[in-house]
């Protein structure tokens, strides 16, 4: 498989990667019967992702892109954090192969399903 | 250190040595009556007898191809072609190579019909099933003898006998086992046999298909006649002759290798069930290929487990090379009945004879700790996860949707 740079370091050095203890979110995407499934988890600050990790099963493009999008969400508002797209994720890994783009759309909805979550339990 | 050695093998020394005159000097047409073009036919010849006598067949039954794909689209559809007026139903495994799965799905495309026989948890036929499936219409049989994935053997002699009985055409493919297992056409009812050279230590795009005296088949490519017009087209005479001393390398100290590597893959085997938790071998512990283990490892993901390995310096795969860029799942796992969860989690080991210095004790730590480490990153590990509402959003470009 042709990877980048980027994403075998990601691959090798995951950022953020574990369980968090007491999420105010979690999301879990994808299907452990075709190959992947990652789960991401938020600490929200105001209306801000002040923490975020994640755990991934699935291949070397499944674990980078989470890895990324944790360095990409984490600071930002649940409303930015929203509007990150796969695109972003794979721009800033500087490229996945075509066949391995839906990693990054797995990625993405993990951490919508995320914040869905934090909104779903956090209602006043 | 090379582990995939069921994808390809080095070219070795000897096999080098013998080509290189065919490659400069004598590159003469075999099919010429000049000296330059006899010694190419001389040569030829002396390949197809060595090949011959690898698999206790006549000299005159060997055809040279351009591998094993090719002969076993020769094989299928040749027998297919040349007898379909006696019937259009062909008896296969679950688990075959897809040069023989995707020529007999092409085949039933021109309305052709095809029985797959299960394998079972060890991945093996059941001789019953092969006589159930049998029909007046049956007209090939065409099982493999070892497989590429998890190097499972399957009982040949006995199916080539059922064959036989039922005047069904027997073809095997024997690819991965050629050198590694022993081969007597004779004895083991054999009527068709793909082989190939670079599983063999020997070089790329060349094999050979055995054709017992008396059967006869439609050829694949037409042209100027050569290998009896079985297969036209200038032979590619450096790769076979390279072909024909790999081949003789290989089953002159078969024995030995065999022992060596059965002893090396059995020590891996129990290191891994021991040491590993939920370390599971895929396909049969006795019935298999001396050289090939396939392990699977709970709430991991085989690619990644490559990579790992890969940048700690073992090239190993997760099954097929051909899979690995359609992310399916393993046809092969699948169709040993395992859960869909846990066919992902494959590795594969594949030696040849020059894999002595692969050191058991050391590999089995750095997989323990690769597998340690993605199961700490694995939302499957060691939690209730209950991922069964859990599924993907259906993406446009998602090739596995
Ligand atoms: C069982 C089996 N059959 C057929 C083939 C195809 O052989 P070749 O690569 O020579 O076409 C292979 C290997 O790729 C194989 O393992
Ligand atoms: S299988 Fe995961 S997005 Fe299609």
């Amino acid at each position: 498989m042709d990877y980048s740079e980027k994403v075998m370091d990601h691959f090798a050095n995951p950022r953020n990667c574990k369980k968090m203890e007491n999420p105010d979110g979690v999301g879990t995407v994808g299907n452990p019967t075709c190959g992947d499934l990652m789960t991401i988890y938020i600490k929200v600050d105001g209306d801000v992702i002040s923490d975020i990790s994640f755990q991934t099963f699935g291949c070397g493009a499944a674990i980078a892109t989470s890895s990324m999008i944790t360095e990409i969400a984490i600071g930002k508002t649940l409303d930015e954090a929203l509007k990150i797209s796969r695109n972003d994720v794979a721009e800033e890994l500087d490229g996945l192969p075509p066949i391995k783009m839906h990693c990054s759309n797995l990625a993405a909805d993990g951490l919508q399903a995320a914040i869905e979550n934090y909104y779903e339990t956090h209602q006043s | 250190m090379y582990l995939d050695n069921s994808a390809t093998t080095k070219v070795s020394d000897e096999v080098l040595e013998e080509m290189l005159p065919y490659l400069k000097d004598e590159f003469g047409n075999p099919s010429t009556l000049y000296s330059i073009g006899r010694e190419s036919k001389k040569a030829l010849e002396e390949a197809r007898q060595r090949v011959a006598n690898a698999i206790n067949a006549k000299k005159d039954e060997i055809f040279f191809t351009s591998g094993g794909s090719e002969s076993d689209n020769l094989a299928i559809k040749g027998i297919a072609f040349k007898l379909q007026k006696k019937g259009k139903h062909i008896i296969t495994s679950d688990i075959e190579h897809p040069a023989v799965k995707e020529t007999l799905h092409f085949l039933e495309s021109l309305d052709f019909k095809v029985t797959y026989l299960p394998v079972y948890e060890n991945g093996i036929i059941k001789i019953e099933d092969l006589k159930e499936a049998i029909t007046p219409e049956t007209i090939l049989i065409t099982i493999m003898h070892g497989n590429n994935e998890i190097g499972t053997l399957q009982p040949i002699e006995e199916i080539g006998k059922i064959a036989h009985e039922n005047g069904i055409v027997f073809h095997t493919d024997a690819v991965q086992t050629f050198g590694k297992v022993e081969i007597d056409v004779e004895k083991q009812n054999i009527d068709l046999l793909s082989v190939s050279s670079h599983k063999i230590n020997g070089p790329k795009g060349v094999g050979a298909i055995y054709i017992k005296k008396g059967i006869r088949l439609i050829p694949l490519i037409h042209g100027g006649g050569q290998e009896k017009g079985i297969r036209s087209g200038t032979e590619n005479v450096a790769g076979i002759v390279g072909f024909g001393k790999a081949a003789e390398l290989a089953c002159s100290q078969l024995d030995e290798h065999a022992q060596k590597l059965s002893k090396i893959t059995n020590e891996l085997t129990e290191k891994v069930l021991d040491t590993i938790p939920e370390s599971y071998l895929n396909g049969d512990r006795i019935q298999r290929l001396p050289n090939v283990v396939n392990f699977r490892f709970t709430a991991i993901e085989g690619e990644s487990l490559i990579l790992l390995l890969d940048s700690k310096g073992y090239q190993a795969s997760t099954g097929s090379a051909c899979s690995s860029n359609t992310l399916e799942a393993s046809p092969v796992l699948t169709a040993l009945g395992l859960d869909p969860v846990n066919v992902h989690g494959s590795l594969r080991i594949s030696l040849a004879p020059e894999s002595d210095e692969f050191d058991v004790d050391e590999f089995v730590n750095i997989l323990s700790e690769a597998v340690k480490r993605l199961r700490e990153m694995s939302p499957l590990w060691n939690q209730e996860l209950d991922y069964d509402g859990v599924m993907c959003k259906k993406h446009d470009d998602c090739r596995r949707c």
